[in-house]
């Protein structure tokens, strides 16, 4: 993907990567009552990209993923000023509808959270409270199949999701989130509960999604931001510290703060 | 020694069934020595006290009918949705302003509901329908309706809490509205504990017994109208615990035999309560 050609490590410029984007954050600023989250981020998520959000824990990750399709709408008392756009609109203005926003920014959750019924359902229960009007078989085939969960699944598709194992949990709520087919799916980290093997799975399934969408995954596993993702963003302390290809961020840090972070020097 | 105690107490706890079983079977015996189980069961007249006397119990078995029935159209889905509403709609102030008030609810003595009915829900229904008697069904069945609305108001909001707020908002990021998800993802992650909750509140209402005894009065009849008066089962049994009936009487045996189908219809209510929750239960974990 783009590679930065100068790596001028004390350059404050900050990095402006190519439109069209999926989500562009423009200085947002998330508080929970009195107790600030996250701090003036400005960060703007190119089409069909992964980007990486990396930084300690509670520096504001979730909170910021979260505010990207309002699923912190259902945290009393938390209040989201700048703008967050979505195809050109604020999804914060006053006649956004956070129901249609969801349907088109999915989300996938740190803990496999599959709906305590048969895997079809899992699949199909979204798209029929929208109004789905295609095949439902169809459906639920293709999203299983690119969640790469169909070969292990194809014969229990009437089994309960939660017989399946912790990964095939998490690849069903990815089968789920993507048969909504979003344009953006938020990743809150996905694979925190799982084993090295399904996790594996996982970030190769992200690779193969990036064609069809654009993806956000929140990770505290540094190699799998390296591995998975084109761009990454390094948030400290609710202050977005630095965004740019993940390459660069990893290899060539601007900032002091993110090569100590990068470095496994803090964390 | 604790041990030794604590098994007394459990002991203490079967061998009161135990007798109370067994009053109510020696009594109920000497009873159907004198008036065949298929005539107790599937009569149609209930006239205990005078000549020429009939014991056919259904006449009591609709009055409870009534009661329980009409108090299930109320209680139930009205304190479901004051569960989910706590849970999901309300604001914190109102939660804790209902919280409490539901406690209280709750602690009012049933003859306190009973006299409500008689001297607020009756006359409010005459105003409606000026047909409607003095004592009747319908009064009844809302009294208790209101009265078994709290615990099932408290119970269903315990199992609705229950409900991971992750499920929840799977529903929510999936485009979901809040009704959406109250209606599709969380009653049926809750549905043991809702179950549950109503099955309690039916055999509450089935067994109640001051309350409709002063709002549906003593009048065995089989009715299709519930504004006439009736008699439940267990208003029957005070009606004859009160009166002079002489022990030994076929009377006063008959308030065993009544006391027998109450019992057993209670002990089906539990053992329905025990399968469904059994059933549901992996839905809700
Ligand atoms: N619901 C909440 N209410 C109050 N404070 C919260 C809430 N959620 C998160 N926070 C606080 O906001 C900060 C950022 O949290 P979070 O976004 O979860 O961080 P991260 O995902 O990076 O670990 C933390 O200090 C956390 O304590
Ligand atoms: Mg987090």
């Amino acid at each position: 993907m783009v590679k930065g050609i100068e790596n001028k490590s004390n350059d404050q410029r900050p990095f402006e990567p190519s439109p069209p984007f999926a989500i562009e954050a423009r200085e947002v600023n998330i508080a929970y009552g009195a107790r600030r989250a996250v701090l003036d981020v400005t960060l703007k998520v190119p089409e069909h990209t992964i980007v990486a959000l990396i930084g300690p824990s509670g520096c504001g990750k979730s909170t910021l993923l979260r505010s990207m399709n309002r699923m912190n709408d259902f945290v009393n008392n938390a209040t989201v000023t700048g703008e967050i756009l979505f195809r050109g609109q604020n999804i914060y203005e006053s006649g956004a509808d956070p129901v249609s926003i969801r349907r088109q920014i999915g989300m996938v959750f740190q803990k496999p959270n599959p709906f305590p019924t048969s895997i079809r359902k899992n699949i199909t229960w979204g798209p029929k409270i929208n109004g789905y009007q295609g095949d439902y078989e169809e459906l639920v085939e293709t999203s299983l199949r690119r969640a790469a969960l169909w070969d292990e699944v194809a014969g229990k598709l009437d089994e309960s999701g939660l017989a399946l194992s912790g990964g095939q949990q998490q690849r069903l709520c990815i089968a789920r989130a993507i048969a909504m087919d979003p344009d953006v799916i938020l990743m809150d980290e996905p694979c925190s509960a799982l084993d090295p093997s399904s996790t594996l799975k996982i970030e190769n399934l992200l690779l193969e999604l990036k064609d069809r969408f654009t993806i956000i995954i929140v990770t505290h596993n540094m190699q799998q931001a390296r591995r998975v993702s084109d761009y990454t963003a390094f948030m400290y302390q609710g202050e977005l510290i630095e965004y740019g290809p993940t390459d660069e961020v990893f290899e060539t840090p601007r900032q002091e703060l993110t090569r100590d972070y990068v470095s496994g020097r803090f964390g | 020694m604790v041990k030794k105690l604590l098994f007394i107490c459990a002991l203490f706890c079967v061998i009161v069934t135990l007798g109370i079983v067994f009053l109510l079977l020696e009594e109920a015996v000497g009873f159907f020595q004198q008036v065949s189980i298929k005539e107790f069961l599937l009569g149609t007249n209930w006239a205990p006290m005078f000549e020429p006397r009939s014991f056919g119990v259904l006449p009591l078995v609709c009055g409870t009918f009534w009661v329980t029935f009409g108090a299930a159209l109320i209680g139930l889905p009205t304190g479901l949705g004051i569960g989910l509403f706590l849970n999901d709609f309300a604001p914190s102030w109102l939660r804790n302003l209902v919280k409490p008030v539901l406690e209280i609810l709750a602690g009012i003595p049933t003859v306190v509901y009973g006299y409500f009915a008689l001297t607020v829900i009756t006359p409010w229904l005459q105003n409606l329908l000026p047909s409607v008697e003095v004592f009747n069904a319908a009064s009844a069945a809302i009294v208790v309706g209101l009265m078994v609305l709290p615990m099932v108001a408290s119970l269903c909001d315990d199992a609705i809490k229950a409900v991971p707020r992750s499920v929840k908002e799977a529903g929510y990021a999936l485009g979901a509205t809040k009704s959406e998800v109250a209606t599709q993802v969380t009653i049926p992650s809750a549905l043991s504990g809702i179950i549950a909750s109503f099955i309690l509140a039916l055999s509450r209402a089935f067994g109640e017994t001051m309350a409709v005894t002063l709002a549906a009065g003593s009048t065995p009849k089989i009715t299709l109208n519930p504004f006439e008066s009736v008699q439940t089962l267990t208003a029957y049994i005070v009606q004859v615990s009160t009166g002079d009936t002489p022990q030994g009487s076929i009377e006063y045996k008959s308030i065993f035999a009544v006391g027998i189908l109450l019992l057993a219809v209670s002990l089906l209510f539990n053992m329905l309560a025990f399968y469904l929750v059994k059933k549901y239960r992996t839905v809700g974990e």
